[in-house]
């Protein structure tokens, strides 16, 4: 198969996911769509009700996946996640504090804290979002103190992380913070099995929008990205057959 | 939604599309735009890098400047961190203090992250142990099990060596059969996630920016 017609067919996949969401979301706009539970997200809920009557802060960790590499689509799932814990957070005088590994990720955090910080018509701090170090360990050993020192009560880690989670993630057990943590990264997953108080396994890390704050849209995504994996396990079971029948 | 918020979306899905079609479709003017795209995109993450060290800067000057705990270190930083980057700057000129980076490197930054490192066995060793008491179900007992396992058949005993069935046969099936179509399963798992996930920022569902 030539790279035009493999290009073609992965368009068609991009194209058919889009479409599939939309046409779903515009159906069930109003019925709504269940999605299966995830405990870590349902005691995040119930945690971050408790940062905002206790007065404490919430600290998420945006690991160090770049903008322009693979791995900024678990940066993009934590940066959605902090305008949304920013905003049920937006009710204290408290805002959430983001610690970053990456620049243009780092930027992003920033402007993001600073829309929340004015809806709560707070002056924006601009080291509520910040770089604490560009190679893992500088960025881990950067990231321990805003979790033992500044009120934290949860932890959330969302990105690109490796080994190094395992230090952050004892900085909380330590300081008695309340981890949630998931990546895109297959070592860090192991080590957050072990580490977290909350883990996110696979593609879970990517549900936080539609758990915290569903849009039909997003709940719909959720919805299409379950299909896709049947239709994936369709198609490997169908060729480990056709293979064993010595049709492939 | 505020015209400044609707225009970043729009902004953000007009050029996500254009260098997703690129990315696919290879024709010549839509690859020449992805490209031109992606470059800008490329710059902007190298000047961000700039913008990235100014700020953790600020940072730590206010935690100097307020007092806060640990401020010595935040002294510490800035101190090494101007010297650092005025060798770098200064070296394209004088090539002689190349062996000054160098030795920054070697002496702090190498030792420094190996210490780290060695930490890191230790708590992850640690976290291990306290997993049971965490979460205790069918799944942490596999985890462990399966740790306890690859650990057995990958190290070699005093007068023993390794042992036989262990090492030959169970670890090579765990870490190659069960544990890599797991982590496969996994990658999967984590793909369509991405995709999902770049969708929604096409779509304006997820805006992970400013703007209201």
């Amino acid at each position: 198969m030539n790279d035009t017609i493999l290009g073609l067919l992965a368009f068609g996949l991009v194209l058919l996911t889009a479409l599939s969401s939309l046409v779903l979301a515009y159906l069930r706009r109003k019925s709504g769509i269940s999605l299966r539970i995830i405990p870590a997200y349902r005691n995040l809920r119930r945690a971050v009700g408790r940062v905002v009557e206790d007065g404490s802060r919430l600290h998420l960790s945006l690991g160090r996946g770049g903008l322009v590499t693979p791995q900024s689509a678990s940066s993009l799932a934590g940066l959605a996640l902090l305008r949304r814990l920013g905003n049920i957070t937006s009710i204290t005088d408290r805002p959430p504090i983001a610690t970053c590994g990456e620049s243009a990720v780092t930027l992003l955090a920033q402007s993001t804290l600073q829309r929340v910080a004015e809806e709560m018509h707070l002056a924006p701090d601009p080291s509520s979002a910040r770089l604490t170090g560009l190679t893992p360990f500088s960025y881990a050993a950067g990231a321990i103190p805003a979790i033992r020192d500044e009120n934290v009560s949860i932890t959330m880690m969302m990105g690109n992380f490796g080994v190094e989670a395992a230090l952050l993630l004892d900085a909380c057990d330590r300081a008695n913070v309340l981890s949630v943590a998931g990546s895109d990264h297959l070592t860090a997953q192991a080590v957050i099995y072990a580490g977290a108080g909350e883990p996110l396994i696979g593609e879970e890390v990517y549900a936080a929008g539609a758990y915290l704050e569903s849009s039909p849209l997003q709940a719909a995504s959720l919805v299409v990205q379950d299909g896709l994996r049947w239709l994936l396990i369709a198609i490997l079971v169908g060729g480990v057959l056709l293979k064993v029948a010595g049709l492939l | 939604m505020k015209p400044k918020g609707l225009f970043s979306i729009i902004v953000a899905s007009v050029f996500g599309l254009l260098v997703l079609t690129g990315y696919f479709i290879k024709l010549s003017l839509l690859v020449k735009i992805s490209d031109l795209f992606l470059n800008w995109a490329i710059l902007l993450a190298a000047f961000a890098v700039l913008l990235g060290i100014f700020n953790l800067l600020i940072v730590h000057m206010r935690k100097m400047a307020s007092r806060q705990k640990g401020s010595g270190y935040s002294l510490l930083l800035v101190l090494a961190m101007l010297t650092t980057f005025v060798i770098g700057v200064i070296i394209p000129f004088y090539p002689k203090a190349a062996p000054a980076l160098d030795f920054v490197f070697r002496a702090f930054q190498l030792p420094i992250e190996a210490s780290l490192m060695a930490i890191l066995t230790v708590t992850l060793v640690y976290s291990s142990i306290r997993l049971l008491g965490r979460r205790l179900n069918v799944f942490s007992i596999v985890f462990l099990l399966t740790v306890l396992l690859i650990l057995l058949g990958t190290v070699s005993f005093p007068f023993l060596g390794t042992l036989p069935w262990l090492s030959d046969l169970i670890r090579p099936f765990v870490a190659q059969v069960l544990a890599g179509g797991g982590a496969r399963g996994l990658l999967i798992g984590v793909a369509l996630g991405s995709l999902v996930m770049g969708l929604r920022v096409l779509f304006g569902a997820d805006h992970p920016y400013g703007g209201k």
